[in-house]
C-alpha cells in the first residue's frame, strides 16, 4: 500500500510538472464545452426579415404576425417596393426576406397554393422566401423556418375552413431541417463528455505507460518488488481523479454557461460516467500493451479511438440514420452507450432504470477490455 | 564462499535463436563480477533472466537464494537494478526520486530521510536535493541512479552498462562507488563494454554467442589468452563469434 502511494504521488507530479498535460487534460474540456456551445450552435434566431406585402390581406397578415411570434424571425421593415431588398441585404439591415404575391388571400382559395420556396405564379398566391446565402446554413436553416410556418397556417386553413378548402396544399419539404447539423448544445454536451474522457482517459494513460517504456524506467520497476497490476493500477488513479474533476466541470459549465439543465438524478449520472472512465482508462491500457512509443500511443488513441468516436457514436451523425453495417459496428463504441445513457439521464432526466442497458454493456466492456490488456501487459519483458 | 548468484545450465530461447546457452557459473557475496561480451553474445538477456525479468527456457538459477523462475517476487526484492537506459525519472526531483524508489522497495519510513542526506553528502549532491533530475548533469545522473539502485540495501545489484557515454573521470568516481558498496557486502553484477573496467573487477566472464566461454580473475586470464591487456583477451574471444 505504501508503495503504492508512492507511486502514485509520483504519477501525480509527472502530470502538474507537464504544462503541456495541464494544458490538454483542463483546456481541451474547457475549449470544447465553449467551442460547441457556442460556435457550433447552428440554431438560428431573430433572423431579422423584410416583408413586402402589396396584398395586405387577412392572409398575409396572419402570416407576418406568426412569423414575427416566431422566436426565429424579427420582422423589422415593411417595405414599400422589393426593390429594396437587395439594398437592405447589402447594407447587412436584415438577413431574410418574404415577397407575397398580389391578391394573395384571394388566389389562395382560388386557383394557387402556398410555396414553400420561390413561385411567382402570377395566377397563384405565391410566396417567396428570401434568405442570405452568404451563410448557407444559416439561409437554409431559416428558409425552412419560414416553409415550416407556412405550411402550418395552410394546415390550419384547411381545418377550420372545410367550407372553403384550400385548393392546392403544397407542404414544405422539411426534412432536411433536422439533418445532423442541427443538434444544439443539449445534445452536444453529452457527446463532449463522451469525447473527453477518451481523450484524457484513454489517451494520457496510454501515453503515460508507454513513455516509460521508452525511457526505460519500466525495466526498473518491473525489476522491483512492485508488482504490474499495481504499476498499471496507480498510473491510472490519478487520471481518474482528474477525469472526475473534469467531469464536474463540464457539468457546472454546460449549467452556468450553455443553460443545459441536469434534468436527472445527479448521483447517476456520476457513477454512470465514472464507469465510462474506466473503459476509457482500460482501453488507455490495451493501447499501452500494444505500442512501445509515445507517438504510437498518441496515434493510436487519436486516429483508432478519436475519429470512429467521434463518427459512429451518434455525437454528430445520428446512429439511426447509418447504413446498417455502421450501426452495427456502432455498437462496440463505448462512447455510442454512454452518450445515450447521458442523454437519457442527464438531458431526458429519465430514471435509473432506463440506463441499465447502457450500464451494462459499459461494464462488460470494461472486463473484456481489462482482461485482454491485462493478459497482454507483460509481466516480464520478453 | 558465501554464494549469491549460481545458474546451472541455463538456457534462454527465443524460438528457434538461443540467446543463451546453458550458461553456468556463481558469484560470491560481496564480489565485483564482471559480465562481459560483444553486443548480441546474451549478456542482457542473461541479466534479465537473473533479476527476474524473464523466464528461463531451461536450466535453473538461484539469485540471493531464490529460485528465478519460480521465487521471482523474493528475488526482486533482494536485488537493485539499474538500466542501460537512464532509470531515474527526469521530470521528478533528486530527493523525490529516492523517495520513491525507497517507497517501491518498502524501506521504513524512518529511514528514509537520513539515508537520503547521507547519501547526497556521500555523493557530494547534497545541494541538490530539490533539483529536477534533468538539469543534472549525465555523470550525477548515473552516480545518483547506482545509489538509488542500492538504496534499499540489497544482496546484489546488476548494473548494465551502467558508464555508458561517461566520460573517464566521473567513471572512475564510479567505480569507487562500486567498491564502496562492495566494501560493505553488496555484490555487483555489473555489464561493460570498457575493457579498462574489466581490469577492477574481481573475476571476469566473456560471454561469446550465448556461452560462457572464460571466467577468471582478469590476471589469470591475461595469463591464460597471453595477453597484455583485458582488451586483448576480449578480442582474442570475440574473434570465434559467428553471430554479432
Amino acid at each position: 500500500m505504501k508503495q503504492f502511494l508512492a507511486f502514485i504521488k509520483k504519477e501525480f507530479h509527472h502530470i502538474f510538472r507537464d504544462v503541456r498535460t495541464i494544458m490538454l487534460i483542463i483546456g481541451i474540456p474547457i475549449a470544447q464545452i465553449l467551442i460547441i456551445g457556442f460556435a457550433v450552435s447552428t440554431e438560428v434566431k431573430n433572423v431579422k426579415t423584410a416583408v413586402y406585402d402589396p396584398s395586405n390581406d387577412i392572409s398575409t397578415q396572419q402570416i407576418i404576425q406568426r412569423l414575427d411570434a416566431s422566436e426565429y424571425f424579427d420582422v423589422v421593415q415593411l417595405l414599400q417596393s422589393p426593390e429594396d431588398i437587395d439594398r437592405l441585404f447589402k447594407e447587412g439591415k436584415i438577413a431574410f426576406a418574404v415577397v407575397f404575391s398580389e391578391h394573395f388571400n384571394e388566389n389562395l382559395y382560388h386557383n394557387g397554393g402556398i410555396a414553400g420556396q420561390a413561385r411567382n405564379d402570377k395566377d397563384g398566391a405565391a410566396v417567396q422566401l428570401i434568405a442570405d446565402a452568404s451563410d448557407p446554413n444559416q439561409g437554409l436553416v431559416a428558409t425552412s423556418y419560414a416553409a415550416n410556418i407556412l405550411g402550418d397556417y395552410q394546415q390550419e386553413l384547411l381545418g377550420r375552413d372545410r367550407a372553403r378548402p384550400v385548393p392546392t396544399m403544397i407542404i414544405p419539404q422539411i426534412q432536411m431541417l433536422y439533418n445532423p447539423e442541427m443538434q444544439s448544445s443539449y445534445n452536444f454536451v453529452p457527446g463532449l463528455m463522451g469525447l473527453v474522457f477518451i481523450l484524457i482517459c484513454a489517451m494520457m494513460t496510454s501515453i503515460a505507460i508507454v513513455r516509460e517504456k521508452e525511457t526505460g524506467t519500466m525495466e526498473v520497476l518491473l525489476a522491483s518488488p512492485m508488482k504490474p497490476m499495481y504499476i498499471v493500477i496507480s498510473k491510472m488513479v490519478p487520471y481518474f481523479i482528474i477525469s472526475w474533476f473534469t467531469l464536474i466541470l463540464i457539468l457546472l459549465m454546460s449549467v452556468f454557461v450553455l443553460h443545459v439543465p441536469i434534468v436527472g438524478n445527479l448521483l447517476w449520472l456520476n457513477i454512470f460516467s465514472l464507469v465510462y472512465i474506466i473503459v476509457a482508462l482500460a482501453l488507455g491500457l490495451l493501447i499501452s500493451t500494444l505500442v512501445n512509443t509515445q507517438v504510437a500511443a498518441l496515434l493510436a488513441s487519436g486516429m483508432g479511438l478519436m475519429m470512429p468516436f467521434m463518427i459512429l457514436s451518434g455525437m454528430i451523425f445520428p446512429i439511426a440514420s447509418m447504413p446498417p453495417v455502421l450501426q452495427w459496428v456502432s455498437c462496440i463504441i463505448p462512447a455510442r452507450w454512454y452518450i445515450a445513457g447521458v442523454r437519457k439521464i442527464m438531458i431526458e432526466g429519465a430514471s435509473v432504470q432506463h440506463i441499465w442497458t447502457e450500464m451494462s454493456v459499459l461494464i462488460g466492456m470494461i472486463v473484456v477490455i481489462l482482461g485482454i490488456s491485462l493478459k497482454k501487459f507483460k509481466t516480464r519483458l520478453e | 564462499m558465501n554464494t549469491v548468484i549460481e545458474t546451472r545450465d541455463l538456457t534462454k530461447k527465443f524460438g528457434d535463436f538461443t540467446a543463451v546457452d546453458h550458461i553456468g557459473f556463481s558469484v560470491a557475496k560481496g564480489e565485483i563480477f564482471g559480465f562481459l561480451g560483444a553486443n548480441g553474445a546474451g549478456k542482457t538477456t542473461a541479466m534479465r533472466m537473473l533479476c527476474g525479468l524473464s523466464k528461463p527456457t531451461s536450466g535453473q538459477g538461484l539469485v540471493a537464494g531464490y529460485d528465478i523462475a519460480k521465487q521471482s517476487e523474493q528475488v526482486k526484492k533482494n536485488i537493485g537494478y539499474m538500466s542501460q537506459k537512464f532509470s531515474l525519472y527526469e521530470d521528478l526531483r533528486v530527493g523525490e526520486n529516492m523517495r520513491l524508489y525507497a517507497g517501491i522497495y518498502g524501506v521504513k519510513d524512518k529511514l528514509i530521510n537520513p539515508k537520503i542526506d547521507e547519501t547526497l553528502a556521500q555523493l557530494g549532491l547534497s545541494a541538490e536535493k530539490n533539483t529536477l533530475v534533468k538539469e543534472l548533469p549525465l555523470g550525477w545522473k548515473q552516480k545518483l541512479a547506482f545509489s538509488v539502485a542500492i538504496f534499499h540495501e540489497p544482496q546484489i545489484v546488476f548494473l548494465d552498462e551502467p558508464t555508458g557515454g561517461v566520460d573517464p573521470i566521473t567513471r572512475r568516481q564510479f567505480w569507487e562507488l562500486i567498491y564502496e558498496a562492495a566494501g560493505r557486502g553488496i555484490t555487483i553484477f555489473v555489464t561493460t563494454h570498457y575493457m579498462d573496467e574489466a581490469e577492477y573487477c574481481n573475476r571476469v566472464s566473456i560471454m561469446v554467442d550465448g556461452r560462457i566461454d572464460a571466467l577468471d580473475t582478469p590476471a589469470n586470464l591475461r595469463k591464460q589468452f597471453q595477453a597484455e591487456n583485458m582488451d586483448e583477451v576480449f578480442r582474442k574471444l570475440a574473434r570465434k563469434a559467428v553471430r554479432s
